[in-house]
């Protein structure tokens, strides 16, 4: 078995990273979310929902960029829904979250089905093309790994960088970061808590929405219903892997995304002895894994689930 | 001006007034995704209906269709109480169902009254065993339940699969993943001739009772609404968090089992991998739409039945898609939870 | 003084929470350059009061003007912060209002650049804080968080946030709750010195002996009302504590002489081991007898929670023996403590004295929920807990809508009345009575102290951990002092020396 010569070629990193797009995008998004104070377990939910407005728009015929703008607004949209429900209201962040997830599945499955009464085979879209390197492409092993991604996965990359800018060099990150561990301090300097905090949970849902839209405009070119599996949790527990760092998000998908590569290429060579499920469980193992090895001593945003109202000292 | 004021207490009215009117709500609001489609809104309202109220039959299968929702409903009332968070209840189910099947389908060698009660206690072991874990790992490491019930969802699903092209595959399935039947004996009977419910749903009648009265009346059930309402408070007057925890759990756990055993046992008679379309998550829907009330789950299972049930017919006379009933599921879970906000706080104006 | 103009004026500013008239139709005025001390006993309505000027709550009718820096009174927006804040007008709040996971520097410029700009001068910020620090004395590490500060230097972070902001006028709430007697006065002294440049001061307080040493007009709050005022020099104590409380002070309960007997705790070498400083506790020698008060004086987050936490059977010594009634401590758990008679009034009453969604009937029975009177085979004696609840309300005068009302519906003294009566009603042997009346008005606090020598009387030992100097040197038949997790013998009230103690407390005296 030729298992470690896999991680030697091109076509395994590349794929890597193409399979950590989404979660880069994801993790960000509840990164964002999280570090406000406000969990999201809309996550999954936005992802399907993304994933299908990104590709329907392109589908109806607007851009790829379009499309990605489409899958952003959706993202957003519910995104605003689940701040409503927890910030000013106040209510479950959990409750709220598994209620979004439901809302945005079911909308973007029942548009789905309304719009393509059942097919045979679901239509496809053209989606984005590897951009190429153009005269870097001979850049051994850096050249054929980063010229096979597409616009979006150097969107992803770009938007960890960006990320970590606004929360570390800017002052709106600064209050971003403060409102997750003591609203008190925000409020009192005059600030808006409820405005922060529904501002971080609409651009972390874009964020996640986009992330889903990648399924759809990038990685594959169809929507099939089930096809986000689970993706959006693996974000979640994630996030608290990557200690709500933007680096160390980064870290954590594209070592995520080796994992699955690795797996989907060792199930073609070891297919014979290990049934496939096997294959497919180690993503979620891996995850449970990660989760209880990095809740120990985590340190998390001291305001995390704790809802906040005005004038109540 | 608007003034947000905390209330002293809900008001009997609206808690008892809101599940019902949250419900109507969603009903209400699913008027926009059949217009957008296209329907003609009352006459798929009436479909809806008649599929649910229309015959006897029809009403047998909105009970049968109500019979797992009751019990995943329970096994998230149960653990919300206790403010343990078990999204899992859809793999616990498929474990019940698989250790139904292991029990029941004769490979165990048990005298035939021995065998439906066997498949009960298996079901409902195997799914206080799936909740172990997570517990075990919330209560002694801190790691937050929600996200690893949620993924070992998807491990446990796929270990039904990977067993069902297996060890458990029927020899004589025609090649289709699928198990061994059940034995006679070890199925769950019938409670109308022609009719599919079965006893499944005096199980889970029975379950929402005795969750009512041990939650209300029992000194385990004090311990569990204790460690839910303030854990720090419980554990300062002695009593122990873990093990509540861990008890609660296994409760749980059993409870989504038995709703695996049910439709095994009760109504398929044999498993396959798509046993549940989402009675787990729904469970979750059921027991907020409850307000966590045992009893109240009863309640809401028949609802969340009848919308599935109801929206199935309609969407196969109409041609609407029938994930109409998962969106409208939906919208109840978020009517009823701005709903609660309205319960707590009151808004003045000027 | 007089002569000063006017820089704020409150007029007439009420607000009611539910049924609770926290303010009413209150009017203060503040000159330049005064410092005036806001006095009242615990719910009074001070911070309340404070909290509008601020901002932070919207009142229900007044209106508040604060002078613009060429001096006219402006009337400011009401129920914004930031409004306050450009008025100038800063607070340093009783709770801190600090993001933990941000330095010194971080916490200051915090709100005070624009959102969405990018040119920020961080450099230019820095040299000013750097300045404002050395003008005012008020130093603390810029690039430390604020996890890892003192309480100390956290206030001053909150003082110099105030600062950073140009405030003219400056509220204090209850500064000196969290600092050694030694600090206070080091405090005061450098509001003195900043109001002699012409801040305008505003501090809260209950205590009456900093209020008639450090201000210069006091103004006294009752119930909600503004009930008169004067220069702290022409005041007179005793008619200002009759205005506190609305007529004769109730009689200071003053426990007998006691006649200890044997030990009921007694903890050789016990300590804690922990990262935090503030959790730990060094290995201490003590004992409390039965039929004494012992009194532990000590400045917050010098490990009284270690302490408490070790004597409720929350957490295990990392080293040393604990003795319970003469017997050594093997479990320790709550159940163990509860069982072997120990009576435990916790710190934070609402965090880990009562679940408040539950009832007070269930909150009094949640310790003994194995007892024959609660529970037979795993069921609950609902009758007999709803009489009992009823009998013991009554007998411990636990106010409410009654025994199966959600126990979040009573007020803070009432939630003291059914924790004590919780405990008191089981005849413990000994009492561990954490901050037992924080945040209590006179009368209730009085109530408190009375059980607690009552318990005393019939036999028990107890163990009052207050950050009350006041209530500690009253109500003990011993004090010890608490610094850094090391407990030291201070001796007994009548004899003791209270600055030695005020030293000790800050670790400063052998």
């Amino acid at each position: 078995m030729d298992l470690l010569s896999i991680l030697l070629t091109d076509s395994f990193w590349a794929a890597s990273l193409r399979i950590a797009t989404p979660l880069i995008f994801g993790v960000l998004g509840a990164l964002v979310c999280e570090r406000a104070g406000v969990l999201n377990l809309g996550i999954e939910g936005i992802f399907v929902a993304g994933s299908l407005a990104g590709w329907l728009a392109v589908w109806l015929g607007a851009s790829l960029w379009g499309g990605v703008a489409a899958a952003a607004l959706t993202g957003a949209a519910f995104g605003l829904l689940h701040a409503v429900l927890t910030v000013p209201l106040g209510l479950s962040q959990h409750v709220s979250g598994l209620a979004v997830t439901l809302l945005a599945s079911s909308s973007a499955y029942f548009t789905y089905r309304t719009v393509l009464p059942n097919l045979a085979a679901p239509p496809r879209i053209e989606p984005f093309r590897p951009l190429g390197l153009g005269p870097l492409a001979d850049i051994p092993f850096l050249g054929p790994v980063l010229g096979q991604q597409t616009a979006l996965t150097w969107a992803a990359l770009a938007m960890v960088a960006l990320v970590w800018w606004v929360l570390n060099r800017t002052a709106l990150g600064l209050a971003l970061r403060a409102v997750g561990d003591n609203p008190d301090a925000v409020d009192a300097q005059g600030l808006s808590v409820h405005g922060l905090r529904i501002g971080a949970v609409v651009a972390g849902s874009a964020l996640m929405a986009v992330g889903g839209a990648f399924l759809t405009m990038s990685a594959f070119d169809a929507f099939f219903i089930g096809m986000v599996n689970g993706r959006g949790w693996i974000c979640i527990a994630l996030v608290i892997f990557a200690s709500w760092r933007p680096g160390k998000a980064l870290l954590g998908a594209l070592l995520f995304g080796a994992f699955e590569a690795f797996q989907v290429r060792a199930q073609t060579q070891a297919g014979a002895v290990l049934p496939s499920q096997i294959f497919l469980m180690a993503p979620y193992v891996l995850s449970i894994v990660a989760l209880t090895l990095a809740a120990r001593g985590a340190d998390y945003p001291r305001a995390l689930l704790k809802p906040w109202f005005k004038g109540r000292r | 001006m608007i003034r947000i004021e905390p209330r002293e207490a809900p008001p009997r009215a609206l808690r008892w007034g809101l599940p019902p009117l949250a419900a109507l709500a969603a009903l209400a609001l699913a008027a926009i995704p059949l217009w957008l489609a296209g329907a003609d809104v009352t006459r798929a309202y009436g479909l809806m209906a008649q599929g649910v109220f229309g015959s006897a039959f029809a009403v047998s299968e909105m009970l049968t269709r109500a019979t797992p929702l009751i019990l995943t409903g329970l096994a998230a009332a149960v653990a919300f109480r206790a403010r343990l968070w078990n999204i899992g209840a859809e793999g616990q189910l498929y474990l019940g169902a698989l250790a139904a099947v292991a029990a029941g389908t004769g490979a165990i060698d048990a005298p035939p009254w021995a065998l439906a009660p066997l498949v009960i206690a298996a079901g409902a072991l195997a799914g206080a065993l799936a909740m172990a874990a997570p517990t075990v790992m919330k209560a002694r490491l801190g790691v937050d339940e929600v996200v690893t019930t949620l993924l070992m969802n998807f491990v446990i699903i796929l270990f039904v699969q990977m067993m069902l092209e297996g060890p458990f595959k029927d020899p004589m399935g025609m090649g289709w993943p699928q198990s061994e039947p059940m034995v006679e004996a070890a199925m769950l009977p019938r409670l109308f001739d022609r009719m599919r419910v079965h006893a499944g749903l005096l199980i889970g009648l029975a379950a929402a009772l005795a969750a009512h009265v041990a939650l209300s009346r029992t000194t385990w059930g004090f311990r569990v609404r204790a460690v839910g309402e303030n854990p720090a408070a419980a554990r300062h007057a002695g009593i122990s968090v873990g093990r509540t925890l861990l008890g609660v759990g296994a409760v749980s756990g059993a409870l989504a089992g038995l709703a695996g055993v049910g439709e095994v046992a009760g109504l398929k008679g044999y498993l396959t991998a798509d046993l549940s379309p989402g009675f787990g998550y729904a469970g979750i829907v059921v027991a907020m739409l409850a307000g966590l009330s045992p009893l109240g789950v009863v309640a809401a299972a028949l609802f969340v039945a009848s919308v599935f049930v109801g929206a199935d017919s309609m969407s196969r006379a109409l041609g609407v898609s029938s994930y109409l009933a998962d969106l409208i599921v939906a919208l109840s879970l978020i009517c009823v939870l701005a709903g609660g906000f309205l319960a707590r706080y009151r808004v003045r104006m000027g | 003084m007089t002569q000063a103009p006017v820089v704020l004026r409150l007029s007439g500013l009420s607000k009611r929470f539910g049924a609770v008239q926290a303010n009413e139709a209150v009017s203060l005025d503040l000159r330049r350059g005064e410092i005036l001390a806001l006095l009242g006993e615990n719910g009074a309505g001070k911070t309340t009061l404070m909290n509008m000027l601020f901002g932070h709550y919207l009142p229900d009718a007044g209106s508040v003007a604060v002078a613009d820096r060429d001096g006219r009174l402006a009337a400011l927006p009401l129920g914004q912060p930031q409004a306050a804040l450009r008025a100038g007008v800063g607070m340093v709040h009783q709770h801190f209002t600090l993001a933990e996971n941000l330095t010194t520097f971080e916490n200051v410029i915090l709100g005070a650049e624009p959102l969405f700009g990018f040119r920020r001068g961080r450099a230019a910020a820095r040299a000013r804080l750097k300045a404002l620090m050395a003008r005012t004395g008020l130093h603390a590490p810029l690039d430390e968080r604020v996890a890892r500060l003192s309480v100390g230097e956290r206030q001053r972070v909150e003082i110099l946030k105030a600062l950073w902001r140009d405030a003219r006028i400056l509220v204090l709430d209850e500064p000196t709750a969290v600092l050694t007697p030694q600090e206070a006065d080091a405090l005061f002294a450098t509001v003195a010195g900043m109001a002699a440049d012409g801040l305008s001061v505003i501090f809260i307080s209950h205590k009456l002996r900093e209020v008639l040493a450090f201000s210069h007009r006091i103004v006294v709050l009752r119930a909600g009302r503004n009930v008169g005022g004067m220069t702290t020099a022409s005041a007179d104590a005793r008619a200002i504590a009759a205005m506190m409380v609305g007529g004769a002070l109730p009689a200071q309960p003053r426990p007998a002489q006691a006649a200890p007997g044997a030990p009921v705790l007694r903890l050789s070498g016990a300590r804690i081991d922990a990262p935090e400083a503030r959790r730990r506790l060094a290995p201490c020698d003590m004992a409390v007898r039965a039929g004494e008060i012992v009194g532990v004086a000590g400045v917050s987050g010098n490990g009284q929670a270690a302490l408490a936490a070790l004597v409720s059977g929350l957490a295990r010594p990392s080293g040393g023996t604990v003795e319970l009634f003469g017997q050594p401590v093997t479990r320790f758990d709550p159940a163990a403590f509860i069982a072997a008679g120990v009576g435990r009034i916790p710190e934070d009453r609402h965090h880990d004295g009562v679940a408040g969604a539950m009832t007070v009937a269930e909150n009094l029975v949640i310790e003994r929920l194995g007892d024959p009177a609660v529970s037979r085979a795993g069921f609950l004696r609902r009758r007999a807990i709803a009489d009992a609840a009823r009998k013991i309300c009554a007998a411990y005068d636990v106010r409410g809508p009654g025994p199966e009302a959600p126990a979040r519906l009573l007020s803070g003294g009432n939630i003291q009345k059914l924790i004590l009566a919780r405990v008191l009603d089981r005849k413990p042997g000994l009492i561990l009575a954490n901050q037992p009346t924080r945040g209590l008005d006179v009368g209730a606090a009085a109530a408190v102290a009375r059980r607690l020598i009552a318990a005393k009387a019939r036999g028990a030992g107890v163990l009052l951990i207050s950050e009350d100097l006041d209530e500690v040197l009253a109500l003990s038949d011993r004090v010890l002092a608490i610094h850094a997790g090391e407990i030291r013998e201070a001796g007994a009230p009548a004899t003791l020396d209270r600055d030695r103690l005020g030293l000790m407390m800050a670790g400063e005296a052998a």
